[in-house]
């Protein structure tokens, strides 16, 4: 009995702010959902869940009070793709767990089990508004590219919230090069794999094996070729994307998404029809920088989200460090014609809505309260948050980088 | 002219002769050097800017006030200044500014699309290539160079990459659209740069090779033993010109590294930590030359005073860190710590995309350095974007204010450009149109033409 009560105080001590109930008063609540924008609103969280939006709502007694004095009060932002706590540095050879290398590990390769929730990156990303992102690894030797996971940059241990949410699949130009050089080998290759995963275990246990996978990667795939679970395939031009639609076409079963997409624009009619969604991690190539994106223009964004295609936008895959700038990428997409609440849905319900994680992405009624105050526009270039709250513990705006900024302040020195 | 602009780098202001008009740019009638710029600028029409929030580039800041550009140059900014003759645009709740410099590209030499052949940036072949020219890797079709006009960018300093510790020399020029030559686009009577790396980048590269350098120490004793080998040619060449022996043989590496020596050439040196900055003082001193400017130079913040004293520039990101241990440093404030330490701070990009807005990577460091105590003006912002590149450049008396007399590189924003939404409306580049949103079909490079480019059916 003492002990039990020793490791209560333990617990609690470890996470004092927790299931604090909090009032956020007289925000611009953006809520991302059917009530739309609330000028002069407040957000009442009770135990890591929004439990009221509205105006003039009032908070049980005791319920902490933030006043956020018509600033803005948002979701946290969802980084819908990144490599974030996969690798403390990624370069300098310094150790890299978005990388996988050799033949053995590609589909299989499990990004939530590599997943680091103390690298610094972390809470570089938290602080700037950013409570939420999909990880996956940066390369592997083939076109799977691995399964993906949500996690929550809380820092806790338990962070990873959806362990492999999805399997990124290479069907570009990155598909090729892995593929046999060649797009005309990658196809094939995808849809043996495919067989592959469905067929296992029998086909393995009988002692066939793969036609390409190894027992490994066909034990990995196979839920998400019997539809289990979202194909993310990584295409950027026109041609690949139409050859996806028509796949999509003739194995309606599956579920897929398209990360890239930086021709898509081209498409927006077909990919709206046939309900695909995009996940745009490229959003500011203007230019043939390559072979699959020599079309790729800044409006893509707002050209499909006028043709009713369902986009998020993304920081670039692979990237460890910078998931933060997916705000600024947001408000660049608005610069460029896609009207401010689709930007910031595209950053935040809609991923979450695209990796079926359904109660984040919105202020409303039992949404986890992932909730962010700013000091001024989210999507403006000149905007930080004042304060971050993931399912409704206030996170610490302290980092690696402010510590170094507070040691070499010259102003307060 | 090229000595006045040196002279006035290195004393870190502008002497009062800077501002006539220097009688360089004659095209027409002279024969042309090797090498040497065929800029022409485009037909201008006398234009008037009228009414706009006006941001000199010199720290300044009007509200209501005009600009008036004649023959390419800057007449005048002020109140209801007299437009007669001139063409007038209204530019009611716009800004205005100097065009942007970007101090650190790889446009034409790393150019799109990215392919094997087109990586034209590193001659990583040994690592001193001190002989080698970036603008004889340029390729003016390179679609980066529209995209940089349309993102306000007037002025871009090209340097080769970072895989050697002398990488050659870069080149200043003006993105000029359809451009057939590169030197159509060469700044006229822009010094030329020589670009050199510390730390990571050239003991990895030669490292893997087993040849030197494989290590700081390895890179600094790089530096040393050329430097002496140049010391030596330069006194050679300045003996032999006062009778005294025989001239050496040409050298092309020498050459460069002795430019540099003379401050003919000017230093833009690639170091991301304090340290590396600090040795690299140190071999400037021992062999009594300017580095001009610091790039990336991730860790400047460390040593303010220091740059300050040295008088060097740094060429910063806003907020690129960690893809590298010796980028483990960058902090948020980087730019705006500098700047409070009375040293020359620059927005550079690095990047063909981040060059395209690099008024909001000034926008960030600028309210990241508020929110850390450090108050700067948005007049004081924009000379991270015009006058210092200018300066680190030596094109400072040509070009980076709207002072009179200056190129007319002006940008008219949509609304304050230290902002996620505004965009580049028009673009003068020494007073005539380069580039105008809206304005029919944006150039397309040769390369652009006729690919699978389609417009969209909105």
């Amino acid at each position: 009995m003492r002990l039990l009560s020793a490791l209560l105080f333990a617990a609690i001590i470890a996470t004092p702010a927790a299931a604090e109930t909090v009032l956020i008063r007289d925000g611009r609540v953006v809520t991302n959902g059917a009530a739309g924008t609330i000028e002069n609103g407040d957000v009442l969280i009770v135990d890591g869940r929004i439990s009221a939006v509205g105006e003039n709502i009032g908070g049980p007694r005791g319920a902490r009070i933030v006043e956020a004095q018509g600033r803005f009060v948002t979701p946290g932002a969802f980084a819908a793709m990144s490599s974030l706590g996969l690798s403390e540095i990624n370069g300098s050879g310094a150790p890299d767990d978005a990388s996988v290398e050799g033949d053995l590990i590609a589909a299989a390769a499990d990004a939530g089990r590599a997943f680091n929730p103390d690298v610094t990156a972390i809470a570089i990303t938290r602080m700037e508004g950013v409570t939420r992102a999909a990880i996956a690894p940066s390369e592997t030797a083939t076109m799977f590219g691995g399964r993906g996971a949500l996690v929550s940059l809380s820092g806790d241990p338990d962070s990873v919230f959806q362990q492999r949410a999805f399997m990124v699949v290479e069907l570009g130009e990155t598909g090729a090069t892995r593929t046999g050089s060649s797009r005309a080998a990658v196809w094939p290759a995808f849809e043996a794999a495919l067989q592959d995963a469905r067929e296992y275990p029998n086909r393995y246990r009988s002692g066939q094996g793969g036609a390409v996978l190894n027992e490994i990667d066909a034990a990995a795939l196979a839920p998400f070729a019997r539809g289990q679970g979202l194909l993310l395939v990584h295409v950027e031009s026109a041609a690949d994307i139409r050859r996806l639609l028509r796949f999509k076409r003739g194995n309606p079963g599956l579920r897929i998404a398209i990360q890239g997409g930086g021709e898509a624009w081209q498409v927006a009619d077909e990919l709206a029809a046939a309900r695909m969604p995009v996940i745009l991690d490229n959003v500011l190539t203007n230019l043939p920088s390559s072979f699959e994106q020599l079309s790729a223009r800044l409006d893509n964004a707002a050209l499909l989200h006028a043709a009713g295609v369902e986009i998020a936008i993304a920081p670039s895959a692979g990237d460890a460090q910078q998931p933060r700038l997916v705000l600024q990428l947001a408000g660049n997409a608005v610069a460029n014609g896609l009207p401010w609440d689709a930007a910031f849905a595209a950053i935040s319900r809609t991923p979450a809505e695209i990796f079926g994680a359904g109660n984040i992405g919105r202020l409303e009624s039992n949404y986890l309260a992932d909730v962010v105050i700013w000091d001024g526009d989210p999507l403006e270039v000149q905007s930080a948050p004042t304060a971050v709250f993931i399912e409704g513990v206030e996170q610490p705006l302290v980092s690696r980088q402010t510590r170094l900024r507070d040691r070499y302040n010259p102003v307060r020195r | 002219m090229r000595n006045r602009l040196l002279i006035a780098l290195g004393a870190g202001l502008c002497l009062a002769a800077c501002a006539t008009t220097p009688a360089a740019t004659d095209t027409e009638t002279t024969a042309r050097e090797p090498y040497a710029s065929s800029y022409t600028p485009r037909p201008s029409q006398p234009t008037l800017l009228r009414n706009a929030t006006v941001l000199d580039g010199n720290g300044g800041e009007f509200a209501n006030a005009d600009v008036l550009m004649r023959d390419g140059r800057i007449v005048a900014v002020g109140q209801n200044i007299d437009a007669a003759g001139a063409t007038v645009i209204d530019a009611t709740g716009r800004f205005v500014t100097p065009g942007i410099i970007d101090a650190h590209s790889h446009l034409g030499v790393y150019p799109s699309p990215g392919i094997d052949a087109t990586a034209d940036g590193n001659e990583a072949t040994s690592p001193n290539t001190a002989e080698v020219w970036a603008e004889h890797s340029v390729w003016p079709q390179d679609p980066g160079f529209g995209r940089a006009v349309a993102g306000g960018v007037t002025t871009l300093h090209i340097l080769p990459g970072s895989a050697n510790l002398f990488g050659g020399r870069g080149v200043t020029l003006r993105p000029v659209l359809g451009a057939i030559t590169v030197q159509e686009m060469k700044f006229p009577d822009a010094p030329q740069s020589l670009k050199m790396a510390c730390g990571e980048n050239p003991a990895r590269v030669y490292g893997e090779r087993n040849s030197s350098p494989a290590t700081g120490m390895g890179t600094v004793a790089g530096y040393r033993a050329a430097f002496i080998r140049a010391q030596h040619y330069a006194e050679q060449l300045e003996a032999a010109e006062n009778g005294d022996g025989e001239a050496p043989d040409r050298d092309l590496q020498l050459e460069t590294l002795a430019g540099v020596l003379s401050g003919e050439i000017l230093l833009q040196w690639h170091c991301y930590r304090a340290d590396e900055m600090a040795n690299a003082i140190e071999i400037a001193h021992e062999f009594d030359f300017q580095i001009a400017a610091f790039h990336h130079a991730v860790e400047a913040y460390k040593i303010g005073p220091m740059l300050a004293r040295e008088n060097i520039c740094s060429a910063m990101w806003a907020d690129w860190w960690g893809f590298k241990i010796e980028a483990y440093d960058g902090i948020r404030e980087n730019i705006p710590f500098v700047h409070a330490a009375g040293a020359c701070a620059i927005v550079h990009s690095d990047s063909d995309i981040g060059g395209q807005r690099l008024n909001q990577e000034a926008a960030k460091a600028w309210a990241d350095g508020r929110r850390a105590g450090v108050e700067i003006s948005r007049g004081e912002v924009w000379t991270w974007l015009s006058r210092n590149p200018a300066r680190a450049l030596g094109v400072e008396d040509e070009t980076g204010t709207l002072q009179e007399g200056r190129r007319a590189d002006v940008v008219v924003w949509s609304a304050d450009p230290l902002s996620s939404y505004a965009v580049a409306q028009q673009v003068y580049i020494d007073g005539a149109l380069m580039y105008e949103r809206g304005g029919g079909q944006d150039h397309r490079s040769d390369f652009e033409l006729g690919q699978t480019y389609r417009e969209p059916t909105q």
